[in-house]
């Protein structure tokens, strides 16, 4: 469903007319099944974020070519509706002006659907993601991490996308919240069939949820593994990684 | 609206808004509030103290005082919010697409504004109007020109910071277009910025433009506007000082009234005041400030 070749990615450092470039991907080939549930899992720096804003289409990729369904995901009709993402920072994911009914309806009307059928979809939403509609009048800054999360969630869901995006999406929340999260997140799957990408630095979240995980190191593969073969990986830096977790 | 409320709560603000109300008002409706014309020449009530016909007294040629004040708002006040108006708005347009789509359409505006805001302000208000000709169009033209440069820079750093937040990126990437993002997400949540930034401009606006009326250079005699009354009552500044308390202190006050209402907007646009229990929040506002004013009696 998505597969990205070879693609690289720099920045140019320095002012208008530097020439000096960081490169922060390099050479990154992989392939994301319908449905299937991929961690990309590195340090802070190694280039994992960057690549969740090509995955989305926000940026273009040097060279190479990410598509979504044989298209390129950079062309945004391609992508409507088909494409959703939850990020880190809870505080700044919904606009400081919507209530949580302006911000859920937000995606839903990028596929034009009536006003009422919008209003009884997001008491739906809602209540799929564990709140009741009470919520709906809300402001973001009434919320708490949790809460707003799921409400980035029910509006992830809501135009039924084939896959979404989670860029760290639980590692600002606490511990017992983040395990509620995590169950959420796993029975939305088995009810929608959603493929979910899940950006994050916490591998034991990954392996929780994960059907495959990508180790990504200084913007380059080190390794695509399943979760069930974790144990036996090939790669050193995973092998330290892995032993961190343990000790 | 709901956002307004909230000024409400605070009596400073709520007197200079009224301050301002009534003076935008005195200007509009002029020639029903002015008791006399204010261009009327009475040379037999040159320099005449207060009276009851002239309630702040005549002027050098006569006329009356209170009229002239009030006259003098329509330029002193109403155009320069105007010249305000327009050049925000550029400013805004520039500010805003610099800020949102940045990389090379932000370094080439910023280039532009660099250059513009390079030359210093006054000389060059002084040499458009000596190319455009004294008078007031020109030093309203010569004002937009100048200015819009200065907003578009901080408006420019106010929306970066929006555009980096995380529900700009979710529009981006559910497929919202460029144009409908900046309408929905970043000019409802930079206006506060921008009416904070352009209120507290609007003083500094009013007194530039005073004085260049006061050194001769905006409107023409016998129009009336208060730097050139100001500037036809320095001849006497020592016989006669009261006749430069009428003007002076218009401006002091309608300037003092205009930064203190800036002052509460910032506070009353913050988002975070924004709550779905709105007016529950209010009713306990109120009776505590009841209770305090309790204790301080």
């Amino acid at each position: 469903m998505l597969s990205v070749e070879c693609v690289e990615k720099s920045y140019g450092r320095g002012g208008l007319f530097s020439r000096e470039r960081e490169h922060v991907l390099k050479n990154i080939s992989f392939e994301c099944k319908s449905g299937e549930c991929l961690g990309i899992i590195g340090e802070s720096g190694s280039g994992k974020s960057t690549l969740g804003r090509l995955l989305l289409g926000i940026e273009k990729p040097d060279r190479g070519a990410i598509l979504f369904e044989g298209k390129k995901v950079e062309d945004r009709k391609g992508r409507t509706g088909n494409i959703s993402a939850v990020f880190q920072d809870y505080t700044s994911s919904i606009n400081p002006l919507y209530t949580v009914e302006d911000a859920i309806r937000e995606p839903l009307q990028m596929k034009r659907k009536g006003r009422e059928d919008v209003r009884s979809e997001i008491d739906h939403l809602l209540s799929q993601v564990g709140l009741d509609s009470s919520y709906r009048k809300k402001y973001p800054h009434e919320l708490s991490g949790g809460e707003a999360q799921r409400v980035c969630i029910a509006r992830a869901i809501s135009t039924e996308p084939r896959f979404i995006l989670f860029d760290e999406a639980i590692s600002s929340l606490d511990g017992s919240v983040q395990m509620q999260v995590l169950e959420l997140l796993k029975d939305l799957r088995k009810r929608y069939k959603i493929g979910y990408i899940f950006i994050t630095h916490d591998i034991q979240a990954a392996a929780y949820i994960c059907d495959r995980v990508m180790i990504i190191r200084n913007g380059e593969i080190e390794e695509i593994v399943k979760v069930e073969q974790l144990k036996d990986v090939q790669s050193a830096y995973t092998k330290k990684l892995l032993q961190m977790i343990i000790a | 609206m709901k956002r307004l409320q909230n000024v409400w709560k605070d009596k400073v603000a709520v007197l200079s808004l009224s301050i301002i109300t009534v003076t935008t008002m005195a200007g509009i409706f002029a020639p029903f509030v002015a008791p006399h014309d204010p261009a009327e020449v009475h040379m037999e009530l040159r320099f005449a103290s207060a009276s009851w016909e002239y309630l702040l007294g005549n002027d050098h040629l006569g006329r009356c005082v209170l009229s002239r004040l009030i006259y003098a708002i329509r330029p002193s006040m109403l155009w320069v919010f105007v010249a305000l108006l327009l050049s925000v708005f550029i400013g805004s347009i520039v500010g805003v697409l610099a800020g949102y789509f940045r990389g090379k359409t932000d370094a080439f505006l910023m280039r532009v504004c660099d250059v513009v805001l390079s030359f210093p302000g006054y000389v060059m208000i002084l040499a458009i109007i000596g190319i455009l000709g004294v008078g007031f169009e020109n030093l309203i033209i010569a004002f937009v020109l100048m200015k819009w440069a200065w907003f578009a820079r901080i408006i420019r750093t106010s929306v970066m910071q929006y555009t980096e937040s995380d529900y700009v990126k979710f529009a981006k990437a559910i497929g919202s277009s460029n144009m409908a993002i900046m309408i929905r997400h970043i000019v409802p949540v930079a206006l506060p910025d921008i009416a904070v930034i352009s209120s507290s401009s609007f003083g500094s606006m009013i007194l530039q433009i005073s004085g260049f009326s006061f050194l001769g250079l905006g409107i023409q005699a016998p129009e009336a506007e208060w730097g050139m009354m100001l500037n036809e009552a320095r001849d006497v500044m020592f016989s006669r000082p009261e006749f430069m308390l009428a003007p002076g202190l218009t401006i002091v006050i309608v300037v003092s009234a205009i930064n203190y209402l800036s002052d509460a907007l910032q506070v009353a646009l913050d988002p975070k005041l924004m709550t779905s229990t709105y007016k529950q929040q209010g009713l306990e506002a109120a009776s505590t400030v009841k209770l305090e004013g309790k204790g301080v009696a």
